[in-house]
């Protein structure tokens, strides 16, 4: 698979990569190594972006000149025309909109609902409680995305095809947020939870104004990464949202996939629109989300 | 998408947080479930209710267009997905992708979470290149991907002219649809278990290396005897995570080559799509969907229980 492209440098050239962080002194042939290494990942890293810059680079380029040289990543002519003939020949906005609601939304619940769960098995004696955390743990074996063809008929028996009900509903009792949510509120210390019970605090209080601002690190864990994964969503938004300007970025652009063959700058202008979104909050909170993705995905 | 399942059943030691003393006040009692049906309605509703209903809907003969279950068939449903050659071509598409990803999206990453782990700066400009297209929709990376093996004008089909070899026809041969599919897979999620390691990586106490060091060990011995050693555990969590998204696998598929050429490449999830939504047969599709179910389910009760076993024999 290392066929790849030879990247077309960009001019990121990562100065000061060179120093081994591990190992403090080291003899001629470890620092060889480590140099080695470092050429190794930068150039592996640089081929990495080649496609983010290659749609760009296509993006802003005329669709004669791609025609008449495909590989020159450079253009006498640098326009933005093809952004705006893919703004207005799909419903790109409403795209956006969709997307922007249907995460949020989804956000806004997972993060309520798991949470408050979560609360409940770690500080609250209910009866059945234990059944209840048994269920939360076999419902990370269930694979949800195999069954959509249930999914569906049920959402039709509901009458709620077409709607955002039906693209947030089922995400939002996620049983690993839940889990993510009961690591950290188990690690609050009881005699605080004793101490707010003693001054007559109700269990909302405590829940609301105890245990969730000492678990932001959770919440942000858990918002960041069901946005992403609710942003990307495909198959399931394909099947329950049908109308064109219901749908959201990627079942929109799913469609343009092997449309018209030569409005290339177009096509590339449509898959720039819809990376950008998700790519700047990435670019702004990027420590968070690598931190989210280690928190949820690991122990 | 295909590497987003986040799940990880942290270690089982949850259940065992020794209950409150005495029995609980009628309030608590009240409180607690108040708290907790939220998410245990959505849960059994949209969770519990899909297994229940394909279950059920597998043994009529449902038809996706008319409401209703339609007529009891018993396991005929079955007796005809599991002498279907299709439906056991789709599994097998859905197992070749894993095997051809799986390699590649342990060990990579891996590799390159070990490397740049001894780098002192600019750690994040790697984050940014190797994650950043974990956030990119299945959909953008395909149109991207799909403009780069165009025949002729391509710039992965010339890249390959840069090496003196011949692109396989990306799209027109089962084995260059294969190449281009894992390929742009490898891209697309390459990200998530480079964080993963890293995640890993950073836990590794500094001073371990300074011992080594002043013992000798190159940089080699180092990662080979301390490095790859404590990280065991986070590479049998990558294997499993990835194992169960590659089976999972749909998007890039359907989007970039809709299964094709001629289906040779249709995962399980496209045939369920195709024979439940195009061809409405609902009953017969659900069958397939609990067969397909049912692999996965196996697949992460077998990791889950070779997970506790080697939990317990650690503690």
């Amino acid at each position: 698979m290392s066929t790849v492209v030879a990247a077309p440098a960009a001019g990121t050239e990562s100065s000061g990569t060179r120093r081994p962080r591990r190992g403090g002194e080291q003899d001629a042939s470890g620092k060889l190594f480590n140099r080695l290494a470092a050429t190794c990942v930068t150039l592996f890293a640089l081929i990495w972006l080649v496609p983010f810059l290659w749609a760009l680079i296509t993006s802003l380029r005329p669709n004669e000149e791609i025609a008449a040289n495909p590989t020159t990543p450079w253009s006498d002519d640098w326009n933005l025309d093809a952004y705006s003939y893919a703004w207005n020949s799909s419903p790109l906005g409403w795209w956006y909109v969709n997307s922007f609601v249907i995460s949020t939304l989804t956000v806004v619940f997972t993060v309520v609902v798991c949470s408050m769960a979560a609360f409940a098995l770690v500080n609250l004696d209910f009866r059945g409680k234990y059944v209840v955390f048994g269920l939360v743990l076999a419902g990370l074996m269930v694979p949800v995305e195999a069954l959509v063809l249930p999914q569906f008929l049920e959402f039709r028996t509901l009458g709620l095809l077409g709607t955002y009900w039906a693209v947030i509903l089922p995400s939002v009792a996620l049983p690993v947020a839940l889990l993510v949510f009961h690591s950290f509120i188990r690690a609050i210390p009881v005699a605080l939870i004793e101490a707010a019970r003693l001054d007559g605090a109700g269990w909302w209080r405590i829940y609301s104004q105890i245990a969730m601002p000492l678990s932001r690190p959770a919440i942000s864990a858990v918002a960041i990464l069901t946005f992403i994964t609710s942003w990307n969503a495909f198959l399931w938004p394909l099947l329950v949202l049908t109308q064109t300007k219901s749908q959201t970025i990627p079942v929109g652009l799913s469609s343009l996939v092997g449309g018209s063959a030569i409005q290339y700058a177009e096509t590339m202008a449509s898959a720039v629109l819809g990376i950008l979104p998700l790519l700047a909050v990435f670019l702004v909170l990027q420590r968070q989300i690598a931190q989210g993705v280690a928190n949820t995905g690991i122990k | 998408m295909t590497a987003t399942a986040l799940p990880a059943p942290r270690s089982g030691v949850e259940a065992t947080r020794p209950a409150t003393a005495g029995r609980a006040p009628r309030s608590e009692n009240r409180a607690g479930w108040l708290f907790a049906t939220p998410f245990l309605a959505l849960y059994l509703a949209f969770l519990i209710g899909p297994v229940v209903i394909g279950l059920v809907i597998s043994l009529f003969n449902t038809t996706t267009v008319r409401a209703g279950v339609g007529s009891w068939v018993g396991l005929s449903n079955y007796a005809d997905v599991l002498t279907n050659a299709d439906f056991w071509a789709s599994m097998w598409h859905s197992a070749l992708f894993t095997l051809l990803t799986t390699p590649i999206l342990v060990l990579l990453p891996l590799l390159f979470a070990v490397l740049v782990s001894r780098m002192s700066r600019n750690q994040w400009f790697f984050r940014l290149a190797f994650f950043a297209p974990y956030v990119v929709p299945s959909a953008a990376v395909c149109l991207i991907f799909a403009f780069m093996y165009t025949p002729e004008t391509g710039l992965i089909t010339n890249a390959f002219g840069w090496f003196g070899l011949t692109a396989p026809d990306f799209f027109g041969s089962t084995s260059g649809a294969w190449f281009a599919v894992v390929l742009l897979t490898v891209w697309w999620t390459f990200g998530f278990n480079f964080i993963l390691y890293t995640a890993a990586l950073q836990e590794i106490s500094e001073e371990v290396y300074e011992a080594a060091t002043l013992d000798g060990a190159g940089p080699w011995q180092q990662i080979r005897m301390i490095t790859i050693p404590l990280l065991r555990p986070t590479i049998g969590l990558v294997l499993i995570l990835q194992v169960l998204s590659s089976l999972k696998v749909f998007d890039q598929i359907y989007i970039l080559l809709t299964g094709g050429p001629n289906y040779t490449t249709r995962p399980v999830i496209q045939y369920i799509f195709d024979t439940g939504f195009s061809a409405y047969r609902g009953g017969y599709a659900a069958a397939a969907t609990m067969v397909y179910f049912v692999v996965l389910v196996v697949v992460s009760v077998a990791w889950f229980l070779v997970r506790r076993r080697s939990n317990s024999a650690d503690a």
